[in-house]
């Protein structure tokens, strides 16, 4: 609901943001891939897949453009790009925090490490702090249950968590944000 | 592209890697590089380089050695040594191990043990190449025989010939539902020639099964031969793989395999020059369980929401744009290439009397030995969990083990003589599923479990039809209800009869199995349920 509402109020701003994203290099890259998938419609998901990459989340300007380049509706690519989890229309922190709820993992404990980091970090899962320095979601599985339970780290997948180790990263992560930039704690 | 540049091709990668004495096989399956495979890989390569031993050994990167929970894994191949838990550091130990005066014992990793039944039960089908060929060259898949079937197939075969073929092996669909394959190529060979597809799904859902992924990451080219001569057998002549985002280095290997094989013409027009084209695209899903579904999968493939759709009209009828579709899972398409070059009557011999040939499954859990094991089917429970996994770790006990994901159940310990069969699995109100068997000891709750399964249901339903959309989110908080005690004798009765709503008015696979998990529970672990009241 509350992403509906954020939707509307930015088209009605749309005039002044669409110039946001004019001459943005990162467009040009969107462009390429479009023309290389031909234009075709069904590459929505790959088209979205690459805006995310490049802009880091889908923005409404961003999933207008791509409507457009694409001929089509934009509530069909809004539609899509809300259906699929992997596709934010928020931005995300600067830190990611990605916790396996797999079955393995959930077995070996992913539970606690979620719990200790939804206390340290004051959020809930799919939250990002209010200084916008980390992002706390959940994966379904990543496939790793070899290793439960695992975690992804900015991209990087570690094996055999506890809350503590979980924890210690997190505050090196704060520590770090600290050092360049005073924080409201 | 021909046989005889296609042997040439084998001969010479098998030449260069008979010039070396030594082969140090380092997994960089996703779940050792996770655990430093990748810096094991750079010393060790650096440690032989190091020692000037670069004419007799050769380090390289190898597929899943299997035994993923105690990674990083490298093996010593003549000598059947497997290293356990390799930090980078050990490297030079391991290296000048090789050389016999220089002995220090103490720099070694753990020794894993090759004839425990972890490993000495396992009959490679699937798995064949997995932990023996670098899946990133398409030379050492060729020098194993591979794309040999292929042109088997085009040269000397008839495409009715082919499903004929598949049908008599008995493979069965290995995505959960155990569908007769050759039964399934034959319905959409009938169809009327025109463009039709084959699908490869490997959109792996299941949390807690990574058999797919590990098969992508360690044998790419495998499915994409399986896929070519699936495309031969039915008439089609595009393929897409369904690849689930969540796995970037199958992503990843799979567009470089089919770059190489595009190279090698091994894909493309005129295939072997033979009048057969077959291309493959990548279409990468974005997280998204329903999608495993094969009409929600269409509909993904075609850049749409994934909304399932009813069926008839079958995907084999009228699947992708409309056209007859093939659909089948990675671990379908990697039997095609053993079954073609073994023949029926071979897989025929493997397994049970209705489930031929062998199951990939993902051993994980309350478990000792955690990994990826390929069974011949009617191996029995115990086998794989107490033989082959070495029961809980710190001597507990095992109380049940769940297979199929969040569409199955679980087996009680009671029952662990049962043989692994689709029937056996379906009979204890479990199923097959893609291969996920998790083990699950006395300190796990029973309805947690049921809960947890319900919260990802409730999470994943697509919200197309009401009994999964609703149903789900009324029995995840019955179930809540039960865990915080507030629940009565009349909830417990609610919640059966609810879940029997669900499975039987839910449109798609997703909801009608969703309750499966509580109807399971329930079934073997009432006194659990009603100790909560």
């Amino acid at each position: 609901m509350q992403a509906i509402a954020t939707e509307t109020k930015t088209s009605k701003a749309k005039s002044a943001t669409t110039k946001s994203i004019e001459g943005d290099k990162r467009i040009k890259l969107l462009d390429i891939t479009m023309k290389r998938n031909h234009y075709r419609q069904d590459a929505l998901i790959e088209i979205l897949h690459k805006a995310q990459s490049s802009f880091g989340y889908l923005e409404s300007d961003v999933l207008e453009y791509i409507a457009r380049g694409l001929k089509l509706p934009l509530s069909r690519v809004y539609g899509v790009a809300t259906f699929y989890h992997l596709f934010s229309l928020k931005p995300s922190g600067v830190h990611n925090c990605v916790v396996c709820m797999g079955t393995a993992c959930y077995v070996k404990g992913s539970d606690r490490v979620l719990t200790a980091l939804e206390q340290e970090l004051g959020i809930h899962v799919g939250e990002t702090t209010p200084d916008g320095q980390i992002s706390l979601m959940s994966a379904r599985c990543l496939g790793a249950c070899g290793i439960a339970p695992a975690m992804v780290f900015d991209g990087t997948v570690t094996g055999k968590q506890e809350p503590e180790m979980v924890l210690a990263k997190v505050k090196a992560w704060r520590l770090g944000a600290n050092g360049n930039s005073p924080m409201q704690e | 592209m021909d046989l005889q540049e296609l042997l040439e091709i084998g001969q010479r990668e098998r030449d260069r890697q008979q010039q070396k004495k030594t082969r140090i096989r380092c997994c960089t399956a996703a779940g050792c590089l996770s655990s430093g495979a990748a810096a094991v890989k750079n010393n060790l390569e650096a440690a032989v380089s190091a020692a000037g031993l670069e004419d007799s050994v050769e380090v390289c990167g190898v597929g899943c050695l299997r035994f993923c929970g105690r990674g990083a894994l490298v093996e010593i191949d003549p000598n059947g040594i497997l290293y356990e838990e390799v930090s980078p550091a050990q490297a030079s130990g391991i290296i000048s191990d090789l050389s016999e005066e220089n002995k220090d014992r103490e720099e070694l990793p753990l020794q894993g043990d090759l004839n425990h039944p972890f490993f000495a039960l396992q009959m490679p089908v699937v798995l064949e190449n997995s932990g023996k060929i670098d899946p990133e060259r398409i030379e050492e898949y060729i020098a194993v025989g591979g794309y040999q079937q292929l042109h088997h197939v085009l040269m000397e075969m008839t495409p009715s010939e082919v499903i004929e073929e598949i049908s008599k092996s008995g493979l069965r669909g290995r995505g959960g539902g155990g569908y007769p394959t050759g039964l399934k190529w034959a319905t959409v060979a009938k169809m009327p020639n025109g463009q039709k597809y084959i699908v490869c799904n490997a959109d792996e859902g299941d949390p807690g099964a990574f058999m797919d992924r590990s098969v992508l990451e360690s044998d790419p080219h495998r499915i994409l031969e399986g896929m070519a001569i699936a495309g031969y057998a039915i008439g089609a002549n595009y393929g897409y793989i369904y690849v689930r985002a969540e796995y970037p280095l199958a992503i990843q290997r799979l567009e470089k395999a089919i770059q190489q094989a595009k190279k090698y013409e091994l894909l493309g027009s005129q295939i072997f020059d033979s009048p057969f084209d077959f291309k493959i695209d990548i279409r990468v899903g974005a997280g998204a369980f329903v999608c495993g579904e094969e009409t929600a999968l269409i509909a993904s493939i075609e850049g749409k929401r994934g909304n399932p759709r009813p069926r008839p009209p079958y995907p084999a009828e009228s699947g992708l744009w409309n056209c007859p579709t093939l659909i089948n899972n990675v671990e379908t398409f990697a039997n095609i290439v053993p079954i073609i070059r073994e023949g029926s009557d071979w897989y025929a011999s493997i397994g049970t009397e209705t489930s031929k040939g062998t199951k990939v499954f993902a051993l994980t859990g309350k478990v000792s030995n955690t990994g990826l094991i390929e069974v011949p089917m009617g191996t029995t429970v115990r086998q794989i969990v107490e033989e082959m996994g070495g029961g809980v770790p710190d001597g507990g006990k095992v109380k049940a083990v769940q297979t199929g994901g969040p569409s199955g159940g679980c087996i009680p310990a009671e029952f662990f003589d049962t043989p692994v069969d689709y029937e056996s699995l379906l009979k204890l109100g479990t199923m097959m599923g893609s291969g996920g068997a998790i083990v699950m000891d006395e300190e796990t709750s029973m309805v947690e479990i049921a809960r947890f399964y319900m919260e990802f249901c409730r999470g994943e339903s697509c919200g197309k039809c009401v009994p999964c959309r609703a149903g789900t989110v009324q029995l995840h908080a019955l179930l809540s209800k039960l865990l915080n005690r507030q629940a009565t004798r009349a909830d417990l009765e609610q919640l059966e009869a609810l879940s029997y709503m669900v499975k039987e008015t839910s449109l798609c696979g997703l909801g009608q199995s969703a309750p499966n998990p509580v109807l399971s529970t329930l079934k073997y672990f009432q006194q659990e349920y009603l100790d909560l009241i």
